[in-house]
């Protein structure tokens, strides 16, 4: 069981965490956007995450939380 | 133990400077200047300090920058061009409101210039050099003893207003050999804390940051409103001056550092013959002693002032500022190395207006 | 749940200004985890140069001074001999370190000053909008080159840390890249080398890292750290250049 946590009003959108994913649960949502007007990242496979971290790794703006 | 030595005047500028405190040199050979790093690489190290004969003068005031920055006594010294080339560094550290000492031993100029006295690096000095508003307190010392003394509380004066205090001195003032009565070492454990320096604790909401970037305008103007302020206080509080013969006066011949102890000797020569002659001398260039002037320029017995300087017409543009045409305002000098004698200031004052 | 992973508490709470992708984040990141995990807190002041990472003092979660353009190894000196307890760090980018503040950087390596620089080259000038830096690619577009880096009219791109490897005073100097999950790995690992030369006092330390600018390389941040892997590594490559036992 792994859960990422994203905070959504600091990310700026820029895909780095979905290139990252060896799972391929990330993408830069087509809708949802935040109060500096970026579409921001979200997660669409959850109960597939592995917790690797790879996102938070890669995220410039650490804003990704990972927890196992 | 005060101490009655025989020096010459850089070397008695750095030790009256690690005995005010100094801790931290750093600087880049420089003729007419260079006993003062030279001094301090070996006897810095003596007291714990640190000297550093930097790549150049822009990273000797740089490297003073975050000495000062990090809490320490920092100096450097250095000559006309490369005292042009440091002015990026002082505006910042204006800008930053850090404390440190500059010595200035001016040669003739512009450019390369050449290496003997010369007083042209004073609208440098007193009105900015650097980009930017910002003020330093000048100091214009006339000899060996008083730039001891001067910079010797140099860095208790920096640390006040958390500004730059720069020693405007001249080849003359840094080679001339002197009897100086040396001061007791300060103890740097009863040194002010400052809250302010970098000591690495910082962390969260105790973060020290020194730093001179305001890019919201609003917060800069009040950044410049608050070092007008301190500058303010400077000026109420620091001003120094020396007048001689001034009580019944009609001449009245002004000068600064060394060029002031020729006048001297000229006001001396002029009493000889029976003409009233006086000196006004600015101690602190930066405030420059306007109310003090300003009186003299008051005074009945005043008919005329005599402004002698070794540069082509910066000092007398302060003295006219003050003096405000409520005399006549003359003008001598000599430049490009040359100095005046005591008996051409005579001749310039005995000559028809 | 554990925690896997979550931001250092030696990063500040205030957003990053940089552009969306621009890997100065991730480089801040590694200091600020590098710094926590040697236990320096406390111990850490930082010098921000002038550049994109101009703001860098309101990210990093320690004592900081902002330097003038180029000077940041003057200020650090300056810093270190005054209080030698001090880790103290510098970060700067191409246009800052390897052209206006080249001397500072060539005599603090050459004098094997103790502290630890953090170079940025992502190959141009990003704050000011796009000009050539001195480690922009022959034939790169910038706006000072706008047909491409010439050689015989702008000159030969440098390569910083082969140039200070030559010196005597380094003691560690690695270049790493930012463009993929391994090569950051190996990017924190290098930069905790560094500042554990530091703490042993082996002197001079410093990790280059190419970066991305995608606003003005005019590419999507994820085509930019294809650009890292394909040319620019070409031009610099990565490793370690010098390290001393």
């Amino acid at each position: 069981m792994a859960k990422l946590t994203i905070n959504k009003e600091a990310c700026k959108g820029c895909g780095l965490c979905v290139t990252a994913c060896p799972k391929k649960i990330l993408r830069v949502s087509a809708t949802e956007s935040n109060n500096q007007g970026y579409f921001v990242v979200e997660e669409i496979a959850p109960e597939q995450c592995i917790a690797c971290a790879f996102c938070a790794t890669m995220c410039p703006d650490c804003v990704i939380t990972v927890e196992k | 133990m005060a101490e009655r030595k025989l020096m010459k005047g850089n070397e008695a500028i750095a030790e009256a400077a690690i005995r005010g405190g100094c801790r931290f040199y750093a600087g880049y050979p420089i003729t007419p200047q260079n006993e003062i790093p030279e001094y301090m690489s070996w006897r810095l190290p003596q007291v714990g300090g640190h000297f550093i004969q930097a790549e150049s003068e822009i990273a000797a005031i740089n490297m003073v920058y975050g000495s000062a920055g990090a809490g320490g006594r920092a100096m450097t010294s250095s000559s006309s061009p490369g005292v042009s080339l440091k002015q990026e560094g002082i505006s910042y550290i204006c800008g930053a409101e850090l404390p440190c000492v500059i010595i200035n031993m001016v040669r003739s100029g512009p450019g390369l210039g050449g290496i003997q006295p010369a007083q042209g690096d004073y609208f440098q000095a007193v009105k900015g050099g650097g980009h930017g508003d910002y003020r330093m307190l000048v100091y214009g010392p006339c000899s060996v003893q008083e730039c001891v003394n001067l910079v010797y509380d140099a860095f208790d004066k920096a640390e006040k207003y958390r500004l730059p205090v720069m020693i405007l001195g001249d080849g003359m003032l840094g080679q001339i050999m002197e009897a100086v009565t040396l001061p007791e070492m300060k103890d740097p454990a009863t040194f002010p804390k400052k809250s302010w320096a970098t000591t690495g604790e910082g962390f969260g909401a105790t973060r020290r940051i020194i730093n001179s970037l305001y890019i919201v305008p609003d917060e800069l103007e009040d950044m410049n409103h608050k070092l007008q302020k301190v500058y303010d206080d400077m000026c109420a509080n620091e001003t120094m001056f020396e007048d001689y013969l001034t009580e019944d006066a009609e001449v009245i011949i002004t000068a600064y550092g060394t060029v002031a102890r020729i006048a001297k000797s000229a006001v001396d020569l002029l009493r000889a013959k029976g003409i009233k002659a006086g000196l006004f001398r600015p101690i602190t260039l930066y405030p420059f002693p306007k109310d003090a002037l300003g009186k003299l320029a008051e005074q009945s017995s005043v008919k005329e002032f005599v402004a002698v300087e070794l540069s082509m017409g910066q000092y007398v543009e302060d003295v006219k500022l003050v003096v405000e045409g409520r005399k006549p305002v003359r003008f001598f000098n000599r430049t490009g190395g040359n100095v005046m004698a005591p008996e051409d200031i005579v001749e310039f004052v005995e000559k028809e207006a | 749940m554990a925690v896997v992973f979550k931001k250092t508490e030696m990063l500040t709470d205030t957003p990053l200004h940089y552009c969306p992708g621009c890997t100065h984040g991730i480089a801040h990141r590694l200091v600020a985890e590098a710094i926590e995990e040697l236990g320096l807190k406390g111990r850490v002041v930082g010098i921000a140069p002038v550049g994109c990472a101009v703001f860098a003092y309101k990210y990093f979660n320690c004592d900081m001074q902002e330097a003038a353009h180029g000077r940041a190894p003057a200020v650090a000196t300056g810093i270190k001999l005054t209080n030698p307890d001090n880790i103290v760090f510098a970060y700067q980018g191409d246009g800052d370190l390897a052209s206006i503040g080249m001397a500072e950087i060539v005599h603090a390596a050459a004098r094997g000053m103790n502290i630890t620089v953090i170079f940025i080259n992502n190959a141009i000038y990003g704050m000011t909008g796009g000009q050539m830096a001195p480690t922009t690619l022959l034939g790169q577009k910038a706006t000072t080159c706008p047909s491409g880096r010439d050689a015989k009219v702008n000159g030969n791109p440098i390569r910083m840390s082969e140039m200070l490897a030559t010196l005597d005073g380094p003691s560690y100097i690695a270049r790493c890249s930012l463009a993929d999950v391994p090569n950051i790995k190996k990017a924190k690992k290098a930069i905790l080398q560094a500042f554990k030369n530091q703490m042993e006092g082996k002197g001079f330390s410093f990790v280059e890292l190419l970066s991305t600018c995608p606003t003005n390389w005019h590419m999507s941040p994820v085509k930019a750290l294809d650009f890292v892997k394909n040319e620019m590594t070409a031009q610099y490559p990565l490793g370690v250049f010098k390290e001393v036992e």
